[in-house]
C-alpha cells in the first residue's frame, strides 16, 4: 500500500539588529525585538494558524487516517513562548489528537553537526527535553537542521538512540536510486533513513501558486494520480516542506489551503494512507545503505552546505563562533547559553550568501551578503569578548574542564560541609534551647528548698560537656 | 564607418576622470576594424597615443588664411600632425575671423584647461570645430562633455550627419544643485539638437530626463569601463606595513567628493581601533577646512593629507591601501573605485555613484550613513575573510568590465543611427 509522509518544518530565527563595531563592549542585546514580533506575527496569521487549523479539522474529518509529522525548533518555539502563544497550543490540540508525530532536531537550528558533535547531542538532547516539556510526547525520530545528512550526523544519531532520520532525496546521493524506499545509514544500518521526494514536495512548496507552470492549476487529484501512477513497489512519498510555504510562499489566495483539505479523500479513493515516520519504519524494511561522505541538504540547486558555508566569509563567522562551543558549553551563564542558541541558528549565515541562485533571497535588513556579514562579525565580537572574559584565555579548555570539575567538586563539597555544620548548629540550637528550659525549670525549682539546686547544675554541665 | 569626435582632455595630460573615459572608449571602439575615428582636442602635446586613431589639434587648426612654409609647419606641427592637414583644413576656412587673435599660422591659441574664460574657449572651439567639420570625411559625430557640445552642433549643421553627445557629468553633478544657468543653457542646447544622448550612469540618464527635459527614447546609459594595467604598475611593489591598515581617500577634494563623510566615519573608526591610517590624497577648495576638521576631531596623528598625486603615485598610493573609500554625495559614474579595485583594493563607494550600478563586490553605503561607512572601513579591516573576498572577487569582476564591450553597445547605437 502507497503511503505518504508528510512533514512540516516550523522554525524562525532572531533577527538581529542593527550593531556597530563601536557598540561592542557597550551593548550586549543582539536583538531587533520590532522586527521578530512583526515576523512571527506575520507568519502566523497568513500561515501557521490558517494552516494548523486546516490540518486539524483534515484530522477530524478524516477520522483520524490523516497523519503527519511536525519538528520545531527550539529557538522557533522560544519565540512563540513570547508573540503567539496560541501556536503553542494549536499544536498541543494536534498532538493530542495522536496523528502527529514530533521529530527532533537541533535545538537552534544550527549546523553543529557538521563542526563540533558535542554540541549538536546537546542541542538534541535540549530540543528532545523541551518537546516532551511542552507537547508530552517523546521524538523518536530526527531530522538535523536543513535536512542536513552525511554518515558521521546518522552515526551520532543512530548512537544518541534515534531509529530514523529524514533527510533529502539529492540527486547526486541517489543516482538511479529511487526516494519512494526506505534506505539505512551506512554506518550505521540501524538507522533507517527517509528521503525527501523533491518533485512532489517542490511542486506544492515551490511551483503551487506559479501561474506559467505547466502543471498549474495543480488539483488533488491530479497529485495523488501522480503518486498512484508510480510503479506500486514503490511505496514511500516524502513529501517534506516548510510550514510557512503555505501561506507565504504560495498565498492563501491560490487556494493551497483548499488543496490538502482535498488530499485525504482523494487519497482514499486511490488507495494511498498517510502515515507517521515511526509507522512506516515499524511496517516495512530498509532497501540498503546511502553512502553520504560529504553533508547534503535541501537547500539550493547544489543540495549541499553551500548555501551557508559557500565562502570565506560565511567560513570565518562559522568558525569563529564555534571556536567557544566548548567554554559555552562548560559555563553556566544563562544569557551566554542563550545568545549562543540565538547566534548559532544558520539562518544568519544564509544572508551572507554570495551565490547566484537565480531568485533573489530577502537580506532583511541587509543591503548585501557583506552587510550581513559584518553586522553578524560585530556581535560575533561582542559575544565573543564575554566568553573569553568568562575564563582566562591563557588556560585552554582540556585544563579548563578539569579545573571546573575540582571547583564544582569543592563546590559540593564546602555544600556538604556546610549542610553538616548545619546539622550541627541545628543539634547545638536544640541543646542549647533544652538548657534554657532547664534553667527555667530551675528558676522554678529556686522558689522550692535550695537544698536541690546543686544537684540539678551538676546534672546540666555534665550533659553539656559530655555533648 | 567614420567617426569625428570632440573631446577636451585626452591622457597623458588630463585634469580629471574625462580624459580618461575618453581615452578608454575611443580605444575600445577602435578594436572594431572597420572604424576610423578622428579626436579633436584643444592642445595636443605631442606624447598622445595615436596608434588606433586620428588626433587634430584645434590649436593647430587655421581659421584665417596664412601663406606657411612646409617646412616651418613642420617644426611646428609635425610632432602630432601631417603639415598637409593643415593646408587641407586651411581651404575650408568658411569665414573672415580675422578680428579673433590668432598666431602666425592663422590659428586660435588654446588652454587645454578649465581657465578663467572657459567661455571664450568654448566658443573658439566651436568655431575651428567648423573648418574641421567642412574638411573632414565621416558619418557621424561624437561630443564628450558639454565643453564640445557646441561644437558638435556646429558639425552637424554643416554636414547633417546625426549628433551623438556623451554626458560624462551634468552641472547637477558638479554643483550640488546650484546650477550655473550658463552651463545649462549649453548643456540643455546640446542634448535638444542630438539625435542621441549617451549618458555614464542610470543616475545621469535619470537627470538628463527630468532636469533637461529629454526624451527618453533617445537617452541610453552607456557605463564606462577601465582599461587594463599597464605592466609598469603591475609591477609596483606596495610598500606596506604589515601591521597597519590604510584606507584611502583619492580625489578632488570638494564638496561633490563628501570628504567630511570621510573625515567623520575616520575619527570613529580611530576612537576604536590602533591600527588603521587614514589617507586623504588629492587637493581641492574644501582641503583646508577638512584639516581643520581632522584636527578639531584630534585624529590628525592618524589622518594624513599627501596632497595631489600625478601618474604613478596614484598606483603607488592605491597598491598600498588596504580599502579605497569614495563617498561622493554625487558621481555621474565615478571611475577611481574600479581602478583601486583592479590594484586588489577593496572599495566602500557611496550608493549616490553612477559605477555603484554595475559593481557587486564592493560594499555601498549612503554618503551622509558615517556609522555605515565606519562600519565598513572597520570590517574590512577586522575580518580577513571580507577583505580576501572583496580583493580576490572584486578584481575578477572588475577585470570583466571592459571598453571593448562598451564599444560594441556604442557601435550598435551608431548602426542604429545610420539605419545600417
Amino acid at each position: 500500500m502507497k503511503t505518504i509522509c508528510l512533514f512540516f518544518e516550523i522554525h524562525k530565527y532572531f533577527h538581529l539588529k542593527r550593531y556597530r563595531f563601536f557598540d561592542i563592549d557597550h551593548d550586549h542585546y543582539y536583538y531587533d525585538d520590532f522586527a521578530n514580533e512583526t515576523h512571527m506575527n506575520d507568519v502566523c496569521e497568513h500561515s501557521y494558524r490558517p494552516t494548523l487549523d486546516t490540518l486539524l479539522e483534515m484530522i477530524e474529518k478524516s477520522n483520524k487516517s490523516f497523519k503527519f509529522c511536525l519538528s520545531i525548533s527550539g529557538v522557533g518555539l522560544e519565540q512563540m513562548e513570547l508573540y503567539a502563544p496560541d501556536i503553542i497550543q494549536r499544536i498541543q490540540n494536534l498532538v493530542s489528537t495522536g496523528c502527529v508525530e514530533l521529530v527532533a532536531e537541533p535545538y537552534a537550528h544550527s549546523l553543529s553537526s557538521i563542526i563540533n558533535e558535542d554540541t549538536f547531542r546537546d542541542e538534541v538532547r535540549r530540543q528532545v527535553k523541551k518537546l516532551k516539556e511542552v507537547f508530552g510526547q517523546q521524538p523518536k525520530v530526527l531530522r538535523n537542521t536543513n535536512m542536513l545528512y552525511s554518515d558521521d550526523i546518522g552515526s551520532i544519531a543512530a548512537d544518541m538512540g534515534f531509529k530514523c532520520m529524514l533527510t533529502e532525496g539529492a540527486k547526486h546521493i541517489l543516482g538511479w536510486k529511487s526516494p519512494h524506499y526506505i534506505y539505512n545509514c551506512n554506518v550505521a544500518p540501524s538507522l533507517k533513513l527517509l528521503l525527501r521526494d523533491i518533485k512532489l514536495s517542490d511542486d506544492i512548496s515551490l511551483r503551487f501558486s506559479n501561474s506559467e507552470w505547466e502543471n498549474y492549476p495543480l488539483f488533488a487529484s491530479t497529485y495523488m494520480d501522480w503518486i498512484a501512477a508510480y510503479p506500486p513497489e514503490e511505496q514511500i512519498f516524502n513529501i517534506f516542506m516548510n510550514m510557512d510555504a503555505l501561506g507565504m510562499s504560495q498565498p492563501l489566495s491560490s487556494n493551497i489551503l483548499e488543496f490538502f483539505k482535498a488530499l485525504p479523500a482523494c487519497a482514499k479513493e486511490r488507495g494511498i494512507i498517510f502515515s507517521k515516520p515511526s509507522e512506516i519504519i515499524g511496517r516495512s524494511k530498509s532497501v540498503g545503505p546511502i553512502e553520504v561522505q560529504s553533508p547534503m541538504s535541501w537547500s539550493d540547486e547544489e543540495r549541499d552546505v553551500s548555501s551557508w558555508l559557500g565562502n570565506n566569509m560565511q567560513r570565518e563567522a562559522f568558525n569563529k563562533l564555534y571556536s567557544v562551543a566548548e567554554r559555552v558549553r562548560l559555563c553556566s551563564n544563562f544569557g551566554i547559553k542563550q545568545d549562543f542558541d540565538y547566534l548559532q541558528a544558520s539562518n544568519h549565515l544564509r544572508l551572507m550568501t554570495t551565490k547566484n541562485c537565480g531568485v533573489g533571497i530577502n537580506r532583511g535588513l541587509y543591503e548585501s551578503p557583506f552587510d550581513a556579514f559584518t553586522n553578524y562579525m560585530n556581535v560575533l565580537g561582542d559575544f565573543l569578548k564575554r566568553v573569553s572574559s568568562l575564563y582566562p584565555e591563557d588556560i585552554d579548555n582540556e585544563e579548563l574542564n578539569p579545573l571546573l570539575i575540582t571547583i564544582k567538586n569543592q563546590g559540593d563539597e564546602i555544600n556538604e560541609l556546610n549542610d553538616k555544620l548545619k546539622i550541627i548548629e541545628k543539634k547545638n540550637d536544640r541543646l542549647s534551647n533544652s538548657l534554657k528550659k532547664l534553667q527555667e525549670r530551675t528558676k522554678e525549682f529556686q522558689t522550692e528548698p535550695e537544698t536541690k539546686m546543686p544537684e540539678e547544675k551538676k546534672k546540666t554541665t555534665k550533659k553539656k560537656t559530655k555533648k | 564607418m567614420k567617426v569625428l569626435m570632440f573631446g577636451w582632455e585626452f591622457p597623458p595630460h588630463i585634469l580629471g576622470g574625462l580624459g580618461t573615459a575618453s581615452y578608454g572608449l575611443t580605444k575600445g571602439l577602435a578594436q572594431q576594424s572597420d572604424m576610423q575615428i578622428t579626436f579633436c582636442i584643444p592642445k595636443p602635446h605631442g606624447d598622445e597615443d595615436q596608434s588606433f586613431m586620428k588626433i587634430i589639434g584645434m590649436n593647430s587648426t587655421p581659421v584665417v588664411w596664412k601663406d606657411v612654409n612646409w617646412d616651418y609647419l613642420k617644426s611646428r606641427v609635425g610632432s602630432y600632425m601631417d603639415p598637409q592637414l593643415y593646408y587641407d583644413l586651411r581651404d575650408h576656412i568658411y569665414a573672415d575671423f580675422r578680428y579673433l587673435g590668432t598666431n602666425d599660422l592663422g590659428c586660435i591659441e588654446f588652454s587645454g584647461r578649465y581657465p578663467d574664460n572657459l567661455q571664450e574657449e568654448i566658443n573658439n572651439y566651436s568655431i575651428v570645430a567648423g573648418v574641421i567639420a567642412r574638411q573632414q570625411d565621416y558619418d557621424i559625430i561624437h561630443a564628450h562633455d558639454w565643453l564640445t557640445y557646441p561644437a558638435g552642433i556646429h558639425a552637424k549643421q554643416v554636414s547633417g550627419k546625426p549628433l551623438v553627445i556623451h554626458v560624462h557629468a551634468t552641472d547637477f553633478d558638479r554643483s550640488r544643485g546650484n546650477v550655473n544657468p550658463t552651463v545649462y543653457a549649453i548643456e540643455k542646447d546640446g542634448m535638444d539638437h542630438a539625435d542621441c544622448i549617451m549618458c555614464v550612469s542610470e543616475l545621469t540618464r535619470q537627470t538628463v530626463i527630468s532636469k533637461y527635459f529629454q526624451d527618453p527614447h533617445k537617452v541610453f546609459t552607456m557605463h564606462n569601463a577601465v582599461s587594463p594595467l599597464r605592466q609598469d604598475i603591475i609591477d609596483i611593489i606596495p610598500n606596506k606595513n604589515p601591521n597597519e591598515k590604510v584606507v584611502t581617500f583619492l580625489g578632488r577634494i570638494t564638496m561633490q567628493k563628501g570628504p567630511e563623510y570621510f573625515v567623520e566615519a575616520a575619527s570613529m573608526v580611530i576612537q576604536k581601533t590602533k591600527n588603521i591610517r587614514f589617507v586623504m590624497a588629492g587637493s581641492g577648495d574644501m582641503m583646508k577646512k577638512m584639516i581643520y576638521l581632522a584636527a578639531e576631531r584630534g585624529i590628525a596623528d592618524r589622518f594624513h593629507f599627501p596632497g595631489f598625486m600625478h601618474g604613478k603615485e596614484v598606483y603607488e598610493v592605491l597598491k598600498a591601501s588596504d580599502v579605497y573609500i569614495m563617498p561622493s554625495v554625487s558621481e555621474p559614474f565615478g571611475i577611481s573605485p574600479l581602478e583601486a579595485m583592479q590594484c586588489n583594493v577593496p572599495s566602500i563607494i557611496s550608493k549616490q555613484s553612477g559605477c555603484a550600478e554595475i559593481l557587486t563586490k564592493c560594499i555601498k553605503v549612503d554618503y551622509w550613513d558615517i556609522h555605515a561607512i565606519a562600519d565598513a572601513i572597520y570590517g574590512i579591516c577586522s575580518y580577513p575573510s571580507l577583505y580576501e573576498y572583496l580583493r580576490d572577487e572584486g578584481k575578477k569582476e572588475v577585470d570583466s568590465i571592459t571598453w571593448e564591450k562598451v564599444g560594441l553597445r556604442i557601435r550598435y547605437i551608431y548602426n542604429k543611427l545610420l539605419n545600417r
